[in-house]
């Protein structure tokens, strides 16, 4: 019963949406104020009405109801609760309920918290945001509907994929999809602003945190990801290039070029059209990758969702919104005059800088990511783009990103003097410097990546640091010391994330540069050595999770003769789905991971056995929380706070800079 | 019953990527087959190289890039052979030949032309419109001066 009250509510959740698509649209044109605010009370329906679908497939999992098709093909009832809950995210049409779900929210919360705006703003952008409802409805209803019953309810289920099976990955696509989706608010005021042919401050304002938002889920989002992979695939790799990971990547990229490139038209109203066509294709990309990953057009590990006719489906969505969201820029850009006027050197090209090389580097991974299908279509060649293609081809990027971020945090607006700035930085370049030598001391690393990543990475970090001490005015150190605690929370989030990225920097080339590896074959009782460590093998043991079995290993690791850790590495398997997967035993620290992992038992006695020293391993993960953390902190500003966009005549807004 | 299941589990389950006995005596060597490795896909799999993989194909596939190595083979040999058998599909960094340069060239050229559009356009503005004043303007300023 409550599975069908559930249908009916995605179909209510549909109905809603097209009247908020075209009423609210009509209203704004006419000028019909009643019309217009039909936006409201409709986002709150389609919110609450796709929300009870949600709760509704939700008790449908908890409560393990085989009679429902879904349910059957991805649960099981002895499935520990957590992932019979995450199980109604991990399959297609669940994570299609999920996306709705998060966009019908942001509808409501912008029609919530939107009062400030302009009432037409407001009623376009609603509407926008109800069209691409509609779009994901109808692909639901009519392809992907979640509450299909079976005609005979088996007596248990089929079993979610163990890899799923994870707590990293139970929360992965929740944060991942409140980054896509939430780049649709980006892209509805794009939208919107060009029907109105006008885009100012006050619109690049509203669009800011909207976009820091969704930047910030896709960053958790992605870290999680990665994190998985790194302890659950076995081989403590964090990112493969993936063609699914590439399609949430390139919309981070994007993100964080609108994200810059909003401070811009805000602050300076220069690059209006600019920020408005990078709003499109943000969103576009997102749409992009759930085609990528909803289609299966581009083989990957992730082929769990793969569906060729749905992919057609979101193609024509795809096809319609940024077709005709571009052919709208092209009709209506020119309205958006630029007024700032700045020079070569200065923070406004700063920007710019920034987003030609975020844009161009997501280009890049998108080229690579397309190509095999290019080259297979067009010119006959079936060939593969993998990791070294794309470490060629992207790192020069953000090397490039690196060493410019310090300066361009410090230049001035309009025109910047390159002395100054440089005279504030030097003692970055000497925390670079020293990072270099050390790095060159601790040696053995197979090349320069060593050294040279943690000198970009401590430049990175000692430029954020410089960049919060400058806002601090003149004066003596300890008066300025103690005015750091009164910087505006932007200006601490913009420090935080920028100092992330640098941490980032530093655990991706410690842990490629100082990796050891030992691979062989252990008695039960055998110690070795790995680098200062000693790992000891003192038993492998078969025992029983809630729904699998598992051969678990018990090790222990031991640093100068000291004990330090017992680890549990374990091979499982599930047996309702018929897969093995390998848990890492690792033991984690600020300085390195030690990995292991156990694999077959050998014909001649004794099991094979994988240890790893991971240096930096943590830090990739760190960087990630600091950069979620400062956007986060942003967010909490008094002058970017969601519902502030309408105090565009307070002169405080401009009291930072 | 569960003990059969694990124990027929276990005789399935895939191999363990880089085994212990594959692992050659001469570190040099090894570290070149891992170099080599990392190069190439495995052609049955999904995106990974035959170093990460479990599949057979790949266990064979390092095991004949090693003998390769033993044999006296120089890197590039090794790879070309792999190609020969498996066709352009196993390497996971396409050479940069015919349609390929499109790919290749695609970095580079993108930052050219959108570096280029942009310092053209911040020029053009440095000096835009906005430093002089329009002739309506001026006519004010200088109606304003006089008065």
């Amino acid at each position: 019963m409550l599975v069908e009250l559930g249908h009916f509510a995605l179909i209510l959740g549909f109905v809603t949406a097209i009247v908020q698509m075209v009423v609210p649209m009509v209203g704004a044109q006419k000028g019909w104020r009643a019309w217009m605010a039909v936006a409201e009370p409709a986002a709150t329906a389609q919110f609450l009405c796709t929300g009870f679908a949600f709760a509704a497939l939700t008790v449908a999992f908890v409560t393990s109801d085989f009679s429902v098709a879904l349910v059957v093909a991805n649960s099981h009832s002895l499935k520990p609760m957590i992932y019979k809950i995450s199980g109604v995210w991990g399959n297609h049409e669940g994570s299609l309920l999920l996306w709705l779900l998060i966009l019908s929210g942001f509808g409501a919360a912008a029609a919530w918290f939107g009062g400030n705006l302009p009432e037409r703003l407001r009623a376009r952008v609603l509407s926008v945001q109800g069209a691409i409802g509609v779009a994901f409805f109808a692909f639901m209803l009519f392809t992907s509907n979640p509450f299909l019953r079976v005609e005979v309810p088996p007596f248990d289920g089929r079993d979610l994929n163990p890899l799923l099976q994870d707590p990293g990955l139970a929360f992965h696509p929740p944060f991942l999809y409140l980054g896509y989706v939430g780049l649709s608010m980006a892209f509805s005021f794009a939208v919107a602003a060009l029907i109105e042919g006008r885009v100012d401050a006050a619109w690049a304002r509203w669009v800011r945190p909207w976009t820091l938002a969704a930047w910030l889920f896709l960053t958790i989002g992605i870290a999680l990801g990665s994190w998985w992979a790194y302890y659950e695939l076995g081989w403590g790799g964090f990112w493969f290039w993936d063609p699914v990971e590439n399609a949430s990547f390139m919309p981070w990229l994007f993100a964080a070029a609108l994200l810059h490139s909003a401070i811009v038209t805000e602050k300076r109203e220069a690059l209006k059209s600019w920020t408005v066509l990078l709003a499109i294709i943000a969103f576009s990309f997102s749409l992009l990758g759930t085609f990528i990953v909803r289609s299966g057009v581009l083989t990957s590990v992730h082929a769990f969702a793969n569906d060729p006719e749905r992919g057609v489906f979101i193609l024509a969505i795809l096809a319609v919104f940024t077709g005709g969201a571009l052919t709208l820029y092209a009709a209506r850009a020119h309205a958006m005059e630029a007024k700032g006027v700045f020079g070569l050197l200065s923070r406004e090209s700063a920007l710019v800088a920034n987003n030609v090389l975020l844009a161009v580097a997501a280009l890049v991974v998108f080229v690579g990511t397309v190509w095999p299908l290019v080259a297979e279509m067009a010119f006959g060649r079936v060939l593969s783009v993998g990791p070294p293609f794309f470490d060629a081809a992207f790192t020069p990027f953000f090397v490039a990103l690196g060493v410019l971020l310090p300066f361009g945090t410090l230049f001035a607006w309009k025109r910047a003097t390159g002395a100054r700035v440089a005279r504030q930085l030097w003692p970055a370049a000497l925390l670079a410097a020293s990072a270099a030598l050390l790095g060159y001391a601790l040696g053995s690393g197979r090349s320069a990546l060593g050294p040279l990543g943690l000198a970009l990475g401590a430049w990175v970090i000692g430029g954020a640091l410089v960049d919060i001490w400058s806002r601090t005015g003149r004066g003596a150190p300890a008066a300025r010391l103690k005015r750091l605690a009164r910087v505006p929370r932007a200006d601490w989030g913009r420090a935080l994330a920028h100092g992330g990225l640098g941490v980032t920097i530093i655990g991706i080339a410690g842990l490629l540069a100082w990796e050891r590896e030992d691979i062989r074959v252990a008695q039960i009782g055998d110690s070795w050595q790995i680098g200062r460590y000693e790992v000891t093998l003192d038993a492998v043991r078969e025992t029983e999770g809630p729904n699998y079995l598992t051969t678990m290993a018990d090790m222990t690791l031991r640093a100068d003769g000291a004990e330090i850790a017992t680890l549990h590495p374990e091979k499982r398997f599930y047996p309702v789905a018929g897969m093995p997967t390998t848990e890492a035993g690792i033991d984690g620290g600020l300085w390195r991971d030690l990995y292991v992992v156990i694999g077959e038992e050998q014909d001649g006695g004794g099991w094979a056995v994988r240890s790893h020293v991971k240096p930096m391993a943590n830090w990739i993960w760190g960087g990630a929380i600091l950069m979620a953390l400062g956007g986060g902190l942003s967010l909490t500003d008094r002058r970017l706070r969601v519902a502030a966009g309408a105090r565009r005549a307070a002169p405080s807004a401009v009291a930072a800079q | 019953m569960r003990r059969l299941a694990l124990a027929l589990a276990l005789v399935a389950a895939p191999a363990f990527a880089v085994e212990p006995d594959e692992i050659l005596d001469d570190p040099a060597l090894e570290t070149r087959a891992r170099d080599i490795s990392a190069g190439l896909r495995c052609p049955v799999c999904r995106n990974e190289n035959i170093d990460d993989s479990n599949a057979g194909v790949a266990r064979d596939l390092r095991l004949y890039v090693r003998e390769r190595l033993v044999a006296g083979d120089s890197d590039a040999e090794v790879v070309q052979a792999v190609v020969d058998r498996y066709g352009e599909y196993v390497l996971l960094s396409p050479d940069a030949s015919g349609a390929n340069l499109v790919l290749w060239l695609a970095a580079p050229v993108l930052l050219l032309v959108a570096g280029g559009v942009a310092v053209v356009s911040i020029r053009r503005r440095a000096k835009g419109p906005e430093d002089r004043l329009s002739e309506e303007e001026e006519a004010r300023l200088r109606d304003i001066l006089d008065r």
